[in-house]
């Protein structure tokens, strides 16, 4: 059985919206970083969907680029949430707001 | 396996610059590995990089080169941006001597290495022919990024705007790449010219796809640019990177992202450009709006000119919604100008920040006394960012306006006229604060000799561009050419 594009598509919205939704609401900046990681790999799924529509590896190759910067990502995005725990003891994004004016 | 199947040495020496700067970052990590005790030898490898890159560009200059299978495309415009970048590369780090040892962090060798990879990630952002190319351009910027406004990182306010920027720039990417699935899906490629084809032959997939895939790269692009209402990141993280990164931060990748933007309206959505009209006109005038309206309220100078930098971005945006030869190299003209008057106000406000001082506007009272000279030069950037005559500003915002105006947007530029007249309020309020205050001042600026020798020079140079801006707009011209 072939899974119509459509569907497939329609899951990686659902997908990414429920990742752009924990961005917004979300407080924590781990569980924000986790959402951001649901919406690369909606992003992924529309990819592989449409690569396997077209009969084309262009959208494979695409999500492999992807991968690689989402673990470049997390390293670079931990490094930076452990030094701000080191420093403030938090990771609550409302607790971080020594800017506000 | 034969490989000159995949690309040939025509392909590489196209890529020339990015790989000498490459293997310039990866020496000078090397050297900071090697304990190379004195910065300034770090620094000075790093300068010659970006000279020998430059020197590079400035070579494969000339006809439009199509390399890689049509991934990448070299021509005067890109390598118009390939110099502006390296140029704000150097400015950058001259202006960066000293700096990290004065707010408490040794200097590293990760901080040059990390500015020439920002760069490498742009000169890919402005030569991309395919948004593969693009997404890998913008990533490798945003990371290095990321890392440079975090840097100081025993430093509450710098560790809080990285995450800010960490956060905000990944969400950023998410809807960019988002995007580009769509786009893709749309037209079953991501190279420019199959999206051209597709789009003139209708060859779409849905309509749907394409105008939400268009849609999610331009919320990407504004992210990154900084566009009302996608802009609540920027006076955060200005506030809190070190002032020499602000400097960077505020000018390199703008351009980049600008660029980027005309080439992908331009070439790969050439067709359908009319139908976002409204939307860049809606988000040009938002964005120089709110982004002056906020300055206005501003009592620290980074801030004050991170909402400025967002309303320059509503300047700018007027350029791709009119979208032709004359307002692209007006657009070119204006990257110019801003870049390196916001490098060099970056520069004094980096000489005189101090522990807990130096930031606020109240402190540079009654600083002409003792600096007359940093002084001037700073009033000449703050009437060159206002566009007061005869500045450079002033030209880059009658080229902008006038290429508006060509085209019937008169109501947006009157918006943006009285947007300049309000810009006047808080540019001059610095001024007033450095000449008219009586109080000693009791700033102590410190910065390097070659640092200064520059800040002056481009003050020079602003006020020469404005009387006679004859060679620049003749550069900027060519470059435009090229697209348009």
């Amino acid at each position: 059985m072939v899974v119509p594009l459509e569907h497939v598509i329609a899951l990686s919205m659902i997908l990414f919206s429920i990742g752009v939704l924990g961005v917004l609401f979300r407080r924590n900046a781990i569980t924000i970083f986790m959402s951001i990681e649901l919406m690369l790999n909606a992003v992924n799924l529309a990819l592989v969907g449409f690569s396997r529509y077209y009969n084309s590896v262009d959208g494979q190759v695409f999500v492999f680029l992807v991968m690689t910067l989402a673990a470049a990502e997390v390293a670079v995005g931990l490094a930076i949430i452990i030094a701000l725990y080191r420093n403030r003891q938090t990771v609550n994004i409302d607790e971080i707001n020594l800017m506000k004016n | 396996m034969d490989i000159s199947q995949f690309f040939t040495s025509a392909d590489l020496f196209g890529i020339a610059p990015e790989i000498i700067l490459t293997v310039t970052a990866l020496s000078v990590l090397t050297l900071e590995m090697l304990h190379v005790s004195r910065p300034g030898i770090i620094l000075m490898v790093a300068a010659l990089g970006l000279f020998l890159a430059g020197a590079l560009a400035i070579n494969t200059s000339g006809d439009e080169q199509i390399l890689f299978g049509g991934m990448l495309v070299l021509n005067r415009f890109s390598v118009f941006f390939d110099f502006l970048y390296i140029t704000i590369g150097l400015l950058t780090l001259i202006f960066s001597q000293g700096y990290l040892e004065k707010r408490g962090s040794a200097s590293r060798g990760e901080y040059p290495a990390l500015i020439l990879f920002a760069i490498i990630g742009m000169m890919l952002m402005t030569r991309a022919n395919d948004l593969v190319i693009v997404f890998l351009g913008l990533e490798l910027l945003s990371l290095s990024l990321y890392i440079l406004v975090g840097f100081l990182r025993h430093d509450q306010l710098s560790n809080e705007s990285g995450l800010k920027y960490l956060l905000l720039g990944a969400f950023a990417t998410g809807f960019f790449l988002f995007g580009a699935a769509l786009t893709y899906g749309a037209a079953g490629t991501t190279n420019y010219n199959g999206i051209v084809t597709a789009i003139t032959n209708n060859t779409i997939l849905s309509d749907t796809y394409l105008f939400l895939g268009i849609g999610l790269l331009l919320i990407g692009f504004a992210f990154k640019v900084a566009l009302v209402p996608f802009h609540m990141w920027s006076p955060d993280v200005y506030q809190g990177a070190p002032t020499t990164v602000t400097g960077f931060l505020c000018t390199a990748p703008k351009a980049a992202g600008f660029g980027a933007l005309i080439i992908l309206f331009n070439r790969a959505f050439v067709d359908i450009h009319y139908q976002w009209q409204d939307i860049f006109w809606i988000l040009s005038a938002m964005t120089m709006t709110i982004g002056n309206i906020s300055a206005l309220i501003q009592h620290n100078v980074k801030r004050m000119l991170a909402f400025s930098s967002v309303s320059h971005a509503g300047f700018l945006i007027m350029g791709i919604l009119v979208l032709n030869e004359t307002s692209i190299s007006a657009v070119l003209f204006y990257l110019v100008v801003y870049s390196v008057v916001n490098l060099g106000a970056f520069a004094i406000v980096s000489a005189a920040e101090q522990e807990e001082r130096g930031l606020n506007l109240k402190d540079y009272r009654g600083l002409a006394a003792q600096h007359p000279w940093l002084s001037a030069a700073m009033t000449i950037f703050m009437l060159s960012l206002a566009g007061f005559p005869p500045t450079a500003g002033f030209v880059a915002k009658f080229g902008l306006f006038s290429a508006a105006v060509s085209q019937g947007y008169i109501g947006l530029v009157i918006i943006a006229v009285l947007n300049t007249l309000i810009s006047i309020y808080y540019y001059l309020r610095l001024v007033v604060n450095m000449y008219m205050q009586k109080e000693e001042s009791t700033l102590i600026l410190s910065y390097k000799m070659l640092a200064i020798v520059f800040v002056g020079l481009i003050a020079i140079m602003m006020i020469i561009l404005g009387i006679t801006p004859g060679y620049l707009l003749e550069i900027v011209t060519e470059a435009a050419s090229t697209v348009a």
